[in-house]
Order: structure tokens, then C-alpha cells, then sequence
């Protein structure tokens, strides 16, 4: 943990060339750690943005959505994990800001009609198959 | 003038339509004249809706502002294409073209179609016109198209993401999915109606089916590159509701291909057949009403009327409700087809079918149980590519593999140990690009690693029914069923590429300063003021070069319209040969530097690649059954004399 | 052979697919993102100040007992612009409004205020839209009515009217 720390710092004293003058703004541009920078593009997919209704944060122009994946890249830079970030804006923006459902009772159709489907599917193979086994 | 005469002629073909399900269904009650009469007024139906969307593109193409649709979504300096391409982008033109292809195809099948049995085909021609009846309502009660306006000296434009070549043919191809599906449709209202389902009936839908299959596959695969490459985000598949709408019809299709192969070859799955005809057909009409109605926000939806969406849906329940009763009432007459073994190409077959049917009711389930959820509770949730990948992907994954043995099992009975000797170099290459996997890409998730192990197995197994045979014998419909499948892989394996060797940067760049994504190397030299026939553009001048090899110059432009203001990114695409190099200019930032976002996605390109090849599968497969058909007719017709 | 019930299983099938699409269209998909912090304590949040004398406003100025309104808004929003007359006279019967812009610029900001009036208490530009959405707000204007606790108890979407002035005016009695 303190490692990375003292890299910074010493980055930080190194000459003002070597450095952007501007802190990078985190609504466009990727954190420098690809790993996080990962984590966060996969969260960013996942959230839907509320201005334009339809597409995730990474892919809108709206200044909502831009200032979202700032706060995502910083909140991830930062060491919260994705699910933490996630949950934060759930707090706020209910279930709807998320792309990927929690899995409750009032979304438990959303297996459990698929599944049935497939159930029943194989039910009524299985019943022709077993016929022709007795003919 | 124009205007009105479009509307007479919808009036006229209205009546046709009428007339064509009145002696369609007296005709079938014996009355000869009227029987004979109901292919050529089938005929003129299609020839007069046609004259009235003729009429459309006419008003539209001369900048009409005194009608009232012209006004509200053209605009006079708009390109010309975009003009004639206007008449479709919005509510009243699209159900007007989606009604014309509807009586196109009930045209065709008057003109064309031979081997029915002319009770079931007269049952279909009805069925035929009393969807066309609706829809004619549909527009002249609640949608009608010509619509004057007085007064009015500029429109209002055509969104700018729709303006783009590819997009302007892209509903028509689509529609031509979506709608030639109603020709499955009434042919199995139509069966049902006579009780007349065996091979025979499964020959004559089969190209009918094929030929609407292309259209969806074409229409799919080129509104997701559409996406990919003017939405400027990379992404090329978002699970949205209209693109769900498309996919729907487009399962139901593919399983109703497969089912009507069994059925035209062994005379199985008689009821199932008919199922899935007028499923598939089903879908593209909640497809149709998902985008009409106003039920759902998406980027593509246009139209919120709820007066028009409960038309609509009246509508959809009455065809699908009616075609579904139908089923239950008459499918007991419908004996059960010939039976098979556990281990045969018809039951691969079966569970192939049922796969892409659950696959289909996920789709349904993730795109309404949301709508649903919030009406009936207020509780608002969204479901998106999360969901759908790992519900659906595994499954589709299943079906994959279930693919790669299908063609390699002997119809109605096979030997186990047999097929476990056909399917030996598929999974070797399954193994080998494991190993590839592990060896060159190190660690990546799981989906797409299986998904590249399946991919590669069902490449060769995709090309094995090719093996051991003179390739100049092989026939056409065949080679068709290779391609396709084959296509499959091809397009799984740019996905699961796409998802685990994407490699993208964002950036904030001045003029001189270069940035890396993959193995590329990006200088961007300036940004320049670009005026384009619309809009203003601001244009960055990229220099792209990997390793040593040649700078290559890249475009990638912001522009900015106006009518109606909206700011659009064209994104500068370099295909290699092993990948795309996909850069977009955003905005400038405070600070002076400008925001670009750099992709490398390798063989992405193999999504779309894949989708064609499924696409020139299918045409393959139509022509060789046309000609085989039309050598059976010349065979049967030169019987008497000989 | 029988087939029995199970031919009609697609028609109820399709007919509860109908239904199902006939509850939808009668309450179609809202646009409107609700907060998910009504009845909360009001999320931490600091501006920066725009015009010299009035200060930025920020979370720890609410817990002082008095009952106020909340408003986010911008300067290149036009419903806000609507809305702003109303707020003013709000301001005139007495009601504490403190305002946050959103992605403004004191500029923009000095001009909207020259032209539209100052409604605002406290009046500060929210960087990067941390405010907004810390309170789980998704678009201009919204105003949130807040008691004397720093709790929220409610938020109204869009432009307030002259009814709605009224019943913001009601909730901040009752919170007295």
C-alpha cells in the first residue's frame, strides 16, 4: 500500500514537464492503472445513464453520464470496489440506474420464466422420446 | 396533387384488401369465380399501396412543407438520399412501407407460389389480406401519412444519427424480415384451415421462410455495424428494446427453418412447425408495436402515442389471438408426424429448436418484465447486457456445440459411436484452440474463452459435411447450411475477441502529442474546421503507425447540426487484417487539449463477417432449392407428354 | 393420439403476452428517476461560490432548524428560466431557497441572475455534478424540500408552477 504512495510523491517532485499541468479529467480520460481502469470501463457499461435513457454511462455524450464515470474512475482509483461504487448509486438512483438486476422477489421472474420454459421444453421432448422407446 | 392521390391509393388498396379476404374465404366454400379472382387482386393490392408510397417518396423528395410529415421530419438542404430516405424514418412513412412489403408479399405468393394446395392457398391469400386490412386501417384512422398542414416554409430535419447511407436502406431490409415473416404466418393460418400439413406444405413455406431469414440476418447484421460505427462508443450490440425487437422474430425464424427442414424431410414435427410460423411472424409484430407505441424510450424510438399503440396492440391481438385459437381449435386434425430415435439429426434438431426458443423467451422476459414491473408495481429496474450474457449466453453457447454435431448425425437413427468418430476433428480443434487460448492470451474470462474453444471446434465441424465428398457434387442448398454454420463461428469468434482483446484508451491530447492503444502508436497532428453539407464539422488529423510499418492518416470528425441541433462523432475506422483501429474526437476540454478515444479491437470485424456469411448461407440455400424446384416442376410438367 | 389441454396453452399464453403489453402501454415506461434519498438526512455536499457577498451553498448550513427549499438548477436550462419568476416570489412570502447550478460558469451564471432574479439564500456551481448527484438528482430543475434536520422530504421533478409554489409552501409550514 505505501509503495505506490512514495511512486506518487516522487512523481509529484519530479519537473513540472514531466506531468500534465491539469489533473486529467477522469469523465474521458482512462485512469493510468490499466487494472483499475478495467474494473472501472466493465462498471461503466453497467450503468445506465439517466439523461439519455437507453445507453450505459461509457457510451453517452450526456454531461451526467460524463460526470458519472469521473466519479467512477476516481471512486475506483481510490480502492472502492466496483459492487461498492455500484450500490452507492443504487442508493441514490434506485435499481434502475443498474443494467445488471439484483436478483429479488420482484425480479425473480426474470430466471424463473426462462428456466420454466426450459423445463417445460424438455418435459414435452422427454415425453415423445419416451413413447418412442415403448412402441 | 401527390399527396392526395398516395391517399386515394391507400384507400383503393384497402378495399382490395377487403375484397381479397372476402373471396378468399368464400372461395373457399366452393365458389370457383370468386377463387380465381383473389391472385389477381392480390396482385393489384400490391401494385396500388406501392403507387402510394410512390407518392410518399415523391412528396418527400420535392420538400412538400404543406405536408404535415414532410414539414415535421425533412428539411429542404438535406442531401438528396436523406430526403427520399426520410419517408421511412419516422412513424406514418415506416407502417406505410411496412404495409407495402406486407402486400408485396401477398403478391408474390399470388404470382408465384405453385405447389400449395389451391384450397391452402387461397386460406393464405385471405389470411394475408386481413393482416393487410389492419395495418390499412391502422394508417388511415390513426397514421395517415399524407396529411396536410397549411403555411409552413422549413422542416424540422432528420435526426442526424439517421443520416447516414447505410441507415437509409437498413428499415427497408429490415421490414423485409420482419414483414415477409406474415407469409410463414398465413401459410400456417392457412394450413390449419385446410388440415393440410405434411412435406409438401413444409417445401412450399421453406423458401418463403428462407428468403425473410436473409433479409433479418442482412438487417441485424448491418444495424449493429451501424451502431458500432455511428454511435462513436465501440460498442456494436447494446441489448437495447428495438434491437431485442429485431432479434426476436430472427430466433423464431432460425428455429422455424430448422423445423421446417425436418418436416419437409421426415415429416416430423408436424405441430410444432406450424408453432413456430406463426410465432415468428407474432414476434415481428410486438417487435413493430415495441417501436411504434410508445411503450418503451430507447434511442430509436420515435413515436409516443398511446392512441395509436392501443391500435396497434388491438391489432396484435386479434392476429396473433385469433391465428393462436386457431391452432388450439383446429391442430388436433393435424396428425403427428414419423417418429425418431433419441441419437438423429431430428432430434439434434429438437433440442436446437428448443434452445433458441428459451433463448427467445429470455429475450422477451428482459426486454417486457421490466415494462411490466414498473405498470403493475412502479418499481423500476433495468436489464441489460449483463443480464442477457449470462443468461442467455451459456445456453447459446449449448446450442453452439449442439450445432457442430447436428449436420454430422444421419436423419431418424445413428450410432453413438459413429458420430463420436465424425465429431473427433472438431474437438480436436476445439482442444487446439484451447491451447492457442492459453498459449498467446494468457488469462481471459471465462465466456469468451469458451466461446473461442467453441468457435474454433464448430469451424471445422460447420465444414465437415463437405468432407469426403467431390466438392462439384455437393449441392448448392448444402454449401448453403456449410456457410451459414460455418458464419456462426466466424461471428462467435469476433465476439468473444471483441470481449477479451479490446484494448481502448481515452485521452486528452494537444496537437503533436501521441498516445498508444495495442500495438498502435497515435500522433494527432491537428484539428481542422470541416464544412459539411448539414453541419459543421471539427476534424482531427490522426496519424496512426504500428511498429515500423507506414503512417496511416485518420478522420475521425465532431459534427454539429442543426436541424434539429444535435452533435454527432464520426468515428475513423483502419481495418487490418487482424483487427480495427476505431478512433473518435470528442469535445475540447477547458484546458485547450482535445478529448479522443482510441480503440484496438481485434477481429471485431469477424461480428459482421460472420453475420454475412450467414446471410450468403442462407441465399446459397434459397438459390439451390429454387433451382431444384423448378427442375421438379419442368420434371412433373414434361411427365404427360412423355 | 391426445393431445389434450396443452393446444391451448399458446393462446393463453399470447393472451397474458397482450395483457401484459396492454399494462405497459397504459403506463408507459416514465422518464422520471425518482431520488432514493427523500426521507433521508441530505447528502454532504460543498459549491463553490458564484457572486461576491452571497455565500456558496453547501450541507452544513441545513441543520439549523429552519425548514428550506433546495433548488439544482443552470443557467442554459429554459425551464429554469420559467421557473425562476415563481421562485422569486416564493422568496417574497418569506421561503429560504438555496440554489446549486449545475455545469455553469459564474458568467453565465451573473447574467442569468441580472435577468431572471436572485431567489437564492446561498447560491453555488456544483463542480462536476458531485451535488447532483449525491442527490440522486437527474436532470435541472428539481427542487428538494428540506426540514429544519437536514432531512429530505421531498423532491419535486421539473419546473415548479404556480400549484406547485403552493404546495412546496404547505410542506415547509408543516415542517416548521
Amino acid at each position: 500500500m505505501i509503495a505506490p504512495l512514495v511512486f506518487a510523491a516522487a512523481l509529484a517532485a519530479a519537473p513540472a514537464a514531466a506531468i500534465p499541468a491539469d489533473p486529467p479529467d477522469y469523465a474521458q480520460v482512462a485512469l493510468a492503472d490499466p487494472a483499475k481502469e478495467a474494473q472501472a470501463a466493465a462498471l461503466m457499461d453497467t450503468i445506465r445513464c439517466v439523461v439519455c435513457q437507453g445507453q450505459p454511462i461509457s457510451g453517452s455524450n450526456a454531461d451526467l453520464a460524463a460526470d458519472m464515470r469521473r466519479m467512477v474512475r476516481e471512486r475506483i482509483a481510490r480502492g472502492d470496489s466496483p459492487e461498492q461504487v455500484r450500490a452507492w448509486l443504487v442508493g441514490r438512483y434506485g435499481d434502475w440506474i443498474s443494467f445488471s438486476p439484483r436478483m429479488r422477489t420482484a425480479t425473480a421472474p426474470l430466471w424463473l420464466v426462462p428456466l420454466g420454459a426450459l423445463a417445460g421444453g424438455l418435459a414435452l421432448v422427454a415425453r415423445r422420446l419416451r413413447r418412442r422407446s415403448t412402441r | 396533387m401527390i399527396a392526395e392521390a398516395g391517399l386515394a391509393a391507400l384507400w383503393i388498396a384497402a378495399a382490395l384488401a377487403l375484397a381479397q379476404l372476402a373471396m378468399g374465404a368464400l372461395g373457399l366454400r366452393a365458389r370457383p369465380v370468386l377463387a380465381a379472382a383473389v391472385a389477381p387482386v392480390a396482385i393489384t393490392q400490391a401494385a396500388t399501396v406501392t403507387m402510394a408510397f410512390a407518392c410518399l417518396v415523391a412528396v418527400f423528395a420535392r420538400s412538400d412543407m404543406t405536408v404535415l410529415l414532410v414539414a415535421s421530419n425533412s428539411h429542404s438542404a438535406k442531401p438528396m438520399l436523406y430526403k427520399i430516405a426520410g419517408a421511412w424514418g419516422n412513424h406514418e412513412g415506416s407502417m406505410l412501407l411496412w404495409v407495402t412489403i406486407l402486400a408485396l408479399a401477398g403478391a408474390s405468393i399470388a404470382a408465384f407460389e405453385r405447389r400449395l394446395p389451391a384450397d391452402t392457398r387461397m386460406a393464405t391469400l385471405a389470411a394475408q389480406a386481413a393482416i393487410a386490412l389492419g395495418f390499412y386501417a391502422f394508417l388511415l384512422f390513426a397514421s395517415n401519412p399524407f396529411a396536410r398542414i397549411a403555411g409552413v416554409i422549413e422542416g424540422q430535419g432528420l435526426n442526424p444519427l439517421l443520416q447516414d447511407p447505410g441507415l437509409a436502406f437498413h428499415p427497408p431490409t429490415l421490414y423485409a424480415g420482419y414483414v415477409g415473416m406474415s407469409a410463414a404466418f398465413s401459410f400456417a393460418v392457412g394450413a390449419l384451415v385446410t388440415g393440410k400439413v405434411g412435406p409438401e406444405f413444409a417445401r412450399a413455406m421453406r423458401p418463403w421462410v428462407l428468403a425473410a431469414w436473409i433479409f433479418l440476418t442482412i438487417g441485424i447484421t448491418a444495424g449493429s455495424y451501424w451502431a458500432y460505427y455511428t454511435l462513436g462508443w465501440g460498442g456494436w450490440w447494446f441489448w437495447d428494446p428495438v434491437e431485442n425487437a429485431s432479434l426476436m422474430p430472427w430466433l423464431a425464424a432460425t428455429a422455424l427453418l430448422h423445423s421446417v427442414t425436418v418436416l419437409a424431410t421426415r415429416n416430423g414435427l408436424r405441430a410444432w412447425t406450424i408453432m413456430l410460423s406463426v410465432l415468428a411472424f407474432s414476434m415481428s409484430m410486438v417487435g413493430t408495436f415495441l417501436v411504434r407505441s410508445g411503450i418503451l424510450t430507447s434511442v430509436h424510438a420515435f413515436a409516443v402515442d398511446p392512441e395509436r399503440g392501443i391500435f396497434i396492440l388491438a391489432l396484435l391481438a386479434l392476429y396473433i389471438g385469433g391465428a393462436l385459437a386457431l391452432f388450439g381449435w383446429r391442430i388436433g386434425s393435424v396428425t403427428e408426424g414419423s417418429r425418431f430415435d433419441m441419437v438423429s439429426r431430428e432430434a439434434a434438431l429438437v433440442v436446437n429448436n428448443l434452445l433458441l426458443t428459451v433463448i427467445l423467451v429470455i429475450v422477451l422476459a428482459g426486454t417486457l418484465y421490466p415494462l411490466l414491473l414498473e405498470a403493475t408495481s412502479g418499481d423500476k429496474i433495468s436489464v441489460g447486457a449483463p443480464y442477457f450474457n449470462s443468461v442467455a449466453g451459456p445456453l447459446a453457447l449449448a446450442m453452439l456445440v449442439l450445432m457442430a454435431a447436428g449436420p454430422l448425425l444421419r436423419w431418424r437413427r445413428d450410432e453413438p459411436k459413429a458420430l463420436l468418430d465424425r465429431v473427433a476433428p472438431a474437438v480436436l480443434a476445439g482442444a487446439l484452440a484451447l491451447l492457442a487460448v492459453a498459449v498467446f492470451a494468457g488469462r481471459i474470462a471465462p465466456l469468451p474463452m469458451l466461446g473461442l474453444v467453441v468457435a474454433g471446434g464448430l469451424a471445422i465441424a460447420s465444414l465437415a459435411p463437405l468432407g469426403k465428398r467431390r466438392l462439384d457434387r455437393v449441392p448448392l442448398f448444402t454449401w448453403g447450411m456449410v456457410l451459414a454454420h460455418l458464419g456462426c463461428a466466424v461471428s462467435l469468434a469476433g465476439m468473444a475477441c471483441d470481449s477479451a482483446f479490446t484494448v481502448q484508451n481515452m485521452a486528452a491530447m494537444n496537437p503533436g502529442e501521441t498516445r498508444v492503444v495495442g500495438p498502435w502508436t497515435v500522433r494527432l497532428g491537428a484539428v481542422r474546421e470541416r464544412p459539411g453539407p448539414n453541419y459543421q464539422a471539427m476534424e482531427a488529423v490522426l496519424v496512426a503507425r504500428r511498429g515500423d510499418g507506414a503512417p496511416i492518416e485518420l478522420l475521425p470528425q465532431l459534427r454539429q447540426f442543426t436541424d434539429p441541433p444535435m452533435q454527432t462523432n464520426h468515428a475513423a475506422i483502419h481495418t487490418a487484417w487482424n483487427g480495427q483501429l476505431y478512433l473518435v474526437l470528442g469535445e475540447q476540454a477547458g484546458d485547450g487539449r482535445w478529448l479522443v478515444r482510441l480503440w484496438w479491437k481485434p477481429f471485431v470485424v469477424l461480428i459482421w463477417v460472420g453475420g454475412a456469411l450467414i446471410a450468403i448461407g442462407g441465399g446459397l440455400s434459397l438459390i439451390g432449392r429454387a433451382r431444384r424446384d423448378l427442375a421438379a416442376r419442368g420434371g412433373l410438367r414434361k411427365e404427360p407428354a412423355a | 393420439m391426445k393431445r389434450g389441454l396443452i393446444v391451448w396453452l399458446p393462446l393463453a399464453l399470447g393472451l397474458a403476452l397482450m395483457a401484459g403489453l396492454y399494462l405497459g402501454l397504459r403506463k408507459p415506461e416514465g422518464h422520471v428517476i425518482a431520488s432514493r434519498l427523500v426521507g433521508q438526512t441530505l447528502p454532504e455536499f460543498t459549491t463553490r461560490p458564484v457572486l461576491p457577498g452571497q455565500p456558496p451553498s453547501a450541507s452544513a448550513d441545513f441543520r439549523d432548524g429552519r425548514p428550506r427549499l433546495l433548488n439544482i438548477f443552470a443557467s442554459w436550462c429554459v425551464p429554469c428560466r420559467d421557473e425562476a419568476e415563481m421562485l422569486v416570489r416564493l422568496k417574497a412570502q418569506g421561503v429560504e431557497i438555496d440554489g446549486i447550478a449545475v455545469h455553469d460558469d459564474v458568467d453565465a451564471l451573473t447574467t442569468f441572475v441580472a435577468a431572471n432574479g436572485n431567489p437564492y439564500r446561498h447560491l453555488g456551481i456544483d463542480e462536476a455534478g458531485r451535488a447532483q448527484m449525491a442527490f440522486g438528482s437527474s436532470g435541472v430543475p428539481e427542487t428538494f424540500v428540506i426540514d429544519g434536520r437536514g432531512r429530505i422530504l421531498y423532491q419535486h421533478i421539473g419546473a415548479v408552477t404556480e400549484d406547485d409554489g403552493r404546495k412546496l409552501i404547505a410542506m415547509l409550514e408543516h415542517a416548521r
